[in-house]
């Protein structure tokens, strides 16, 4: 996962497609009306840390509706959220300003697998160990 | 009981570790209060109002021996106040009993070195320093225990009826369910951050002893006419400012689809629920604002879940039977200690009748060990009491024991021959009051002595209510009744479901108490569930104590031969108890509302 500081965001290549999607937005519909063809990148909101909305979306997007670009956190993101945000198929991470991102990295390596299954690994542990 | 894997145990020590770390980042000022909130409250840890407070999970009530220990061990060497805050605590408490005169009542000091066991089978401990929390959660992971998630707008610890698997009402083992439905909520990465908590309780035999009614998610289990287990799933009930009682979204849901139609549930409520007020943001809300087209949302979801994600939540037979054979009849011996007691004794007969259930098995039988006693508020355990309750089970019930809903502790594996035995070693300990069921088995939370939600005490009232009804002649005649009591609207002490109900309220500073009569808890003694109403204006302190007292007294003089408490308000209504409980309101209250 790419992770990002505030001051740090790349200048967008002019070529670059993204699509801001809102946490409101009904998934289906969007992806209906061909909104996501040719799009490179769909920015998620975190309005705050603790409004999980976005996480759903991201699962939606990969799980469902297999976007395969990139799909960035943006807003009030924080390095203890990460590790959801991953796990829920985001693959980039616009830190808040302010938010130093050193301790991000111990918290991807601190477990080395999850009971229920992701966009990483959709089977869960039990389907996992069976097979 | 559910024996932890490698990886169980070094999941949860990994928690304890990513807590310490959160911890420590919190106190070199990288984390800010507002930013480590939900990360502690998602391990279990408040600040209350004068100490930070532990609520561990026990999930679906079980627990062994080890683990009472253990938590005999954290309430002896952490849950102690530096002297200091104690006394400030004590003056600050001291001091809202005196800005009331004549209104409120005695209140037992403050109390430390102890856990208490709550409504959704949880202990908690109340002045452990967050300066320890790290290591006290090191402690906990060692036996296989935490706080994962007993806080927090996430999944929270699941509940069971208490009797899973050993009643002889029994329909399906709720527990191999429970624990598959705990691990996939665990640290679920899509549902961590919901609008609001979300509580899910399953109940497996015939009898509703869980109050699954009164949950998020409330699930039923029964078979079908093939004798395939199944759930029937309700959903949007809860207590709180708005009291909703759960809608059947689904009669028949098969067992393996578990996880697959509560990930629909939860997904919906995780885009839908409202987030621009704490007060509407719970499940019910939702539920009861959409209706029909919020139980097509989740079918529509589910359906996708199924039929575009590949269902990789469905649970397999093979992962149900792993589970399951944690949860065999362990092996268990008989204790065989001699007993002085007279099996003909009336205590020891009463008990037999209130504390003992009957068993699935042949010559065995469950016992539940009061923790509704004077002196102590409703589900304390001292250290003293919780390394007790780890030898009794040891001796007489496998080292397993049971947190009740009721705020007891149940021993499910106990010989009908060693009853005498047990009942000695109980009463020795001061735990076999023959008091299940009756009056002063009352729900309480701990109110404001220590919460910082609430509005008004509630310890208080339990201990004069307690002390008042220590007749057992009385107790017994009056019977078979439930009082909940909470000390803010919350509704942590169930007052909803109370067939009285007592709810603390906050007026101009001063603790006032609203009265409902009627609620229900889905049991059958209670019936389906449903929530008390309110009999008027509300009452102080020192009036509810006589306002019970007049509801009782208005009971045994209506009641007709063999009635319960319920039941005759049910018949004759709620008019003459009103009437009885104004009746007992003090003068000089009247005085004061006429200012």
């Amino acid at each position: 996962m790419k992770i990002i500081a505030a001051d740090a965001v790349p200048e967008s290549a002019g070529t670059e497609k993204t699509l801001q999607i809102p946490n409101d937005a009904d998934l289906a519909e969007l992806v209906a009306s061909g909104a996501l063809e040719g799009v490179q990148r769909v920015e998620l909101q975190f309005p705050k840390f603790t409004d999980g909305r976005a996480y759903s979306q991201a699962l939606l997007l990969r799980r469902r509706y297999r976007f395969a670009g990139d799909i960035r956190a943006t807003g009030d993101v924080l390095i203890d959220q990460l590790v959801h945000m991953h796990r829920s198929g985001f693959t980039s991470a616009v830190l808040a300003p302010g938010v130093n991102a050193d301790a991000a990295q111990r918290q991807f390596d601190r477990y080395s697998a999850f009971y229920q299954g992701d966009v990483l690994e959709p089977r869960p542990l039990f389907a996992r160990e069976a097979a | 009981m559910y024996q932890y894997t490698d990886f169980d145990r070094q999941f949860v020590k990994l928690r304890a570790q990513q807590f310490r770390d959160q911890l420590e980042r919190w106190q070199r000022g990288e984390l800010t209060d507002e930013q480590l909130l939900p990360l502690r409250l998602q391990n279990g840890w408040y600040i209350q109002r004068y100490a930070p407070m532990a609520r561990i999970a026990v999930p679906y009530g079980e627990i062994s021996s080890l683990q009472l220990r253990t938590l005999g061990r954290i309430a002896r060497e952490y849950d102690k106040p530096d002297p200091e805050l104690l006394a400030h605590a004590q003056a600050t408490q001291d001091q809202l009993e005196a800005s009331q005169p004549g209104q409120t009542l005695p209140a037992p000091p403050l109390k430390y070195g102890y856990g208490h066991f709550t409504t959704r089978t949880n202990c908690q401990f109340n002045w452990i320093p967050i300066t320890k929390a790290a290591d006290v959660m090191d402690l906990l992971a060692s036996v296989c225990m935490h706080g994962i998630q007993t806080s927090g707008n996430d999944i929270r610890n699941i509940t069971c009826d208490a009797w899973e698997g050993i009643a002889e009402d029994g329909i399906v083992d709720c527990r191999p369910f429970a624990e598959i439905t705990r691990q996939w909520s665990s640290l679920h990465p899509e549902f961590s951050y919901l609008p609001r908590k979300f509580k899910i309780a399953f109940n497996g035999a015939a009898e509703d002893r869980a109050a699954i009614g009164w949950y998020d998610i409330g699930l039923q289990a029964l078979r079908n006419d093939a004798g395939e287990a199944g759930f029937t799933v309700k959903v949007g009930g809860g207590m709180g400012r708005t009291p909703i009682v759960g809608s059947v979204v689904r009669e028949f849901l098969p067992w393996d689809q578990l996880l697959n139609y509560i990930e629909a549930i939860v997904r919906v409520y995780n885009g839908y629920g409202r987030r621009d007020n704490k007060w509407k943001a719970r499940i019910k809300i939702l539920v009861k604002s959409e209706g029909q087209a919020f139980i097509d949302a989740v079918e529509k979801e589910y359906r996708a879940i199924v039929d575009l994600d590949g269902a990789p939540h469905t649970i397999t037979q093979a992962e149900l039977d792993r589970v399951t054979s944690h949860f065999v009849v362990p092996e268990f011996k008989r204790a065989d200690l001699p007993a002085k007691v007279d099996p003909q004794g009336q205590l020891y007969q009463r008990w037999l009748r209130q504390n003992v259930r009957g068993h699935r098995l042949p010559g065995m039988k469950t016992v539940t060990l009061s923790f509704k006693r004077p002196g102590f508020a409703p589900g304390d355990a001292d250290a003293d009491a919780l390394d007790a309750l780890a030898q009794l089970a040891e001796q007489f019930s496998a080292s397993e024991a049971r947190l009740t809903h009721e705020q007891n502790l149940m021993l499910p594996w106990v010989f009908e021959s060693d009853l005498p035995a047990l009942y000695e070693a109980a009463r020795k300990l001061g735990l076999a009051q023959p008091n299940i069921g009756l009056l002063t088995d009352m729900i309480s939370c701990p109110g404001g002595d220590f919460c910082s939600l609430a509005n008004a005490r509630s310890l208080h009232i339990a201990a004069v209510v307690t002390e008042r009804y220590q007749d057992l002649h009385e107790l017994f005649d009056i019977g078979p009744i439930d009082l909940h009591m909470s000390g803010c609207i919350n509704s942590c002490g169930h007052h909803h479901s109370g067939h009285i109900g007592i709810l603390g309220v906050d007026k101009d500073g001063k603790e006032w108490y609203q009265i409902t009569l009627g609620g229900a808890d889905g049991s059958q003694l209670s019936g389906p569930a449903i929530g008390g109403k309110v009999v008027g204006p509300s009452f102080t302190a020192a009036e509810v104590p006589d306002v019970i007292e007049a509801l009782l007294d208005t009971f045994r003089s209506l009641r007709q031969s063999g009635e319960l408490f319920i039941d005759t308000l049910r018949r004759v209504g709620h008019d003459p108890f009103k009437q009885a409980a104004n009746a007992a309101r003090h003068p000089k209250v009247e005085e004061a509302q006429a200012l």
